[in-house]
């Protein structure tokens, strides 16, 4: 299965997020279950697309406003949850903080990035 | 549908086989369900098959095969899983009385109780598979409505099939942390059933601690969560007379159950001559204890105050505190709860209200005594704290 761990980060620790990666959590990025990721700007970086009446709306800003912000995302390849769970763990690990949501991809594609 | 014991022994065997060769809970729940209609309509009539659970397994396999066949929209899948289905082994096929079907229930109540589940979610799901109640039943037992039940299991059995939540043990350096959440699901629902529903809850709880008791005879905490359970609930016929809780020390002992009390003491030595005193060990030694007179306090404040260290739990040290009042006096025991905060717990009140009545304090004893009644669940209880309460206040 392929799950996606959505990586959870708090706006006021931008600068931290904008740094380079540092060795420990590029070595886990590197590993071979780890089929892609994505790093995320801050949700002031946002603009959201919704429709109402019939028009699409932009709005500047993301969808869901706290305090927290989805800064990255990572797919893996595992066998089960317990597989997903065992790779969030070493992740949140070497992380200075934030949260990881472990979800189960239905599908996808990844191309470049 | 009411499942009778014998009947509900075989649920639990038959949905793990059918989860483990499915690989989805929900069509092997439906499956087993139709296989056991059959037999309760066949088998007063025809006699019990010689492998009853080989004949179910079978039964059920024929359904699920039927019902993935008629699920033309997810034909290409369909004819995998049924390819796969066909190669479950010869022995479930027959209704052969040698014929061997695999015992998955250990697989089936770790996934249940898997921490990636809510916790209502996992005690729902574990009544329910492996206990075999109806979703009626636990509805009933739980005091929420048919529809909420129903939702719960039905998202709780979705979130496994969608988020992979694994049929299978844990793995080795998981073991003792995943056990102890199966422990904890399986005692959270024997303390429900001091509640007085509907549903014998408590009864459910040892039903299911004896099946894991003889699937994980090598593990001293479940033999111990069985001897706690059984040494609690040998109890209960001493512990309500005409509708108000009887203390442990006026309880009267002829209706104590002797024979669940040997068995219990029987599961609670065994557990003691393996390698460590887990928090089950403990707590089952401490209610084995209660069972002497005169108690045994200080040993008692002892194993509360292991319990304490392993467990950080402010109603262990509460408990410790009342063994400590026995030792050194009531004063004692409340200097020791004063440094908690329990103050929504309501045996912490009552607790309190009673150390305080013994150290004379009646107008603070009153005080407590009326939290607890706020607070206070049942009808027996609040009964008890009135009487009490009375006491205190002969005017009332």
């Amino acid at each position: 299965m392929q799950y996606a761990l959505l990586a959870y980060g708090r706006s006021d620790t931008l600068r931290a997020a904008t740094a380079p990666i540092d060795d420990t959590t590029a070595a886990v990025l590197a590993r071979p279950y780890v089929t892609g990721w994505v790093r995320l700007h801050a949700d002031e970086s946002a603009t959201t697309l919704r429709k109402s009446e019939g028009k699409t709306l932009l709005t500047d800003g993301p969808f869901i406003d706290s305090k927290e912000y989805l800064a990255g995302l990572i797919i893996i390849e595992a066998d089960d949850l317990d597989g997903a769970l065992a790779v969030a763990h070493e992740l949140q690990d070497v992380r200075s903080g934030g949260a990881l949501e472990v979800r189960p991809v239905i599908e996808g594609m990844f191309r470049g990035a | 549908m009411a499942l009778d014991a014998v009947f509900r022994d075989h649920w639990g065997r038959v949905l793990a086989v059918l989860v483990g060769v499915l690989g989805d809970i929900e069509l092997a729940e439906e499956a087993a369900a139709e296989a056991f209609a059959i037999a309760a309509e066949r088998w007063p009539r025809d006699g019990e098959p010689p492998n009853p659970i080989g004949w179910l397994v079978t039964t059920a396999r024929n359904r699920a095969i039927d019902q993935i066949r008629r699920r033309q929209v997810l034909a290409a899948k369909a004819k995998l899983l049924a390819r796969d289905l066909e190669v479950l082994p010869e022995a479930a096929m027959h209704d052969s009385a040698t014929a061997t079907i695999p015992d998955e229930r250990l697989e089936l109540i770790f996934m249940c109780c898997h921490p990636a589940l809510a916790l209502d979610a996992q005690v729902a799901l574990t009544l329910r598979t492996l206990g075999g109640l109806s979703t009626e039943e636990i509805a009933l037992a739980y005091l929420v409505p048919f529809d909420t039940m129903s939702k719960r299991l039905t998202r709780a059995k979705h979130k496994i099939r969608d988020a992979g939540i694994p049929f299978a043990l844990p793995p080795e350096h998981q073991l003792q942390e995943r056990l102890a959440a199966v422990l904890a699901v399986v005692y959270l629902i024997f303390n429900e059933g001091w509640g007085g529903g509907r549903i014998d809850l408590a009864a459910e709880a040892i039903r299911l601690g004896r099946a894991l008791a003889n699937l994980m005879p090598g593990e001293s905490e479940v033999l111990a969560l069985l001897a706690l359970m059984l040494l609690g609930d040998a109890r209960r016929a001493a512990r309500v007379r005409e509708g108000q809780v009887v203390p442990l020390d006026d309880q009267d002992r002829s209706l104590w159950n002797e024979r669940q009390i040997a068995e219990g003491r029987h599961f609670l030595q065994t557990a003691k001559t393996r390698e460590h005193v887990g928090p089950y060990v403990a707590q089952a030694m401490i209610a084995e204890l209660h069972l002497h007179q005169p108690r045994d306090w200080p040993q008692i404040a002892a194993l509360y105050e292991t319990l304490v260290r392993q467990t950080g739990s402010p109603i262990v040290e509460m408990n410790r505190a009342i063994a400590i009042a026995e030792i050194h006096g009531p004063e004692a025991g409340l200097a020791l709860l004063d440094a908690l905060e329990l103050d929504h717990y309501r045996y912490f009140h009552s607790t309190y209200a009673e150390l305080l009545r013994r150290a004379g304090r009646h107008d603070d004893a009153q005080h407590a005594y009326q939290r607890a009644l706020d607070l206070a669940q049942t009808d027996p209880e609040r009964r008890f704290l009135r009487d009490r309460l009375g006491e205190l206040n002969p005017r009332d």
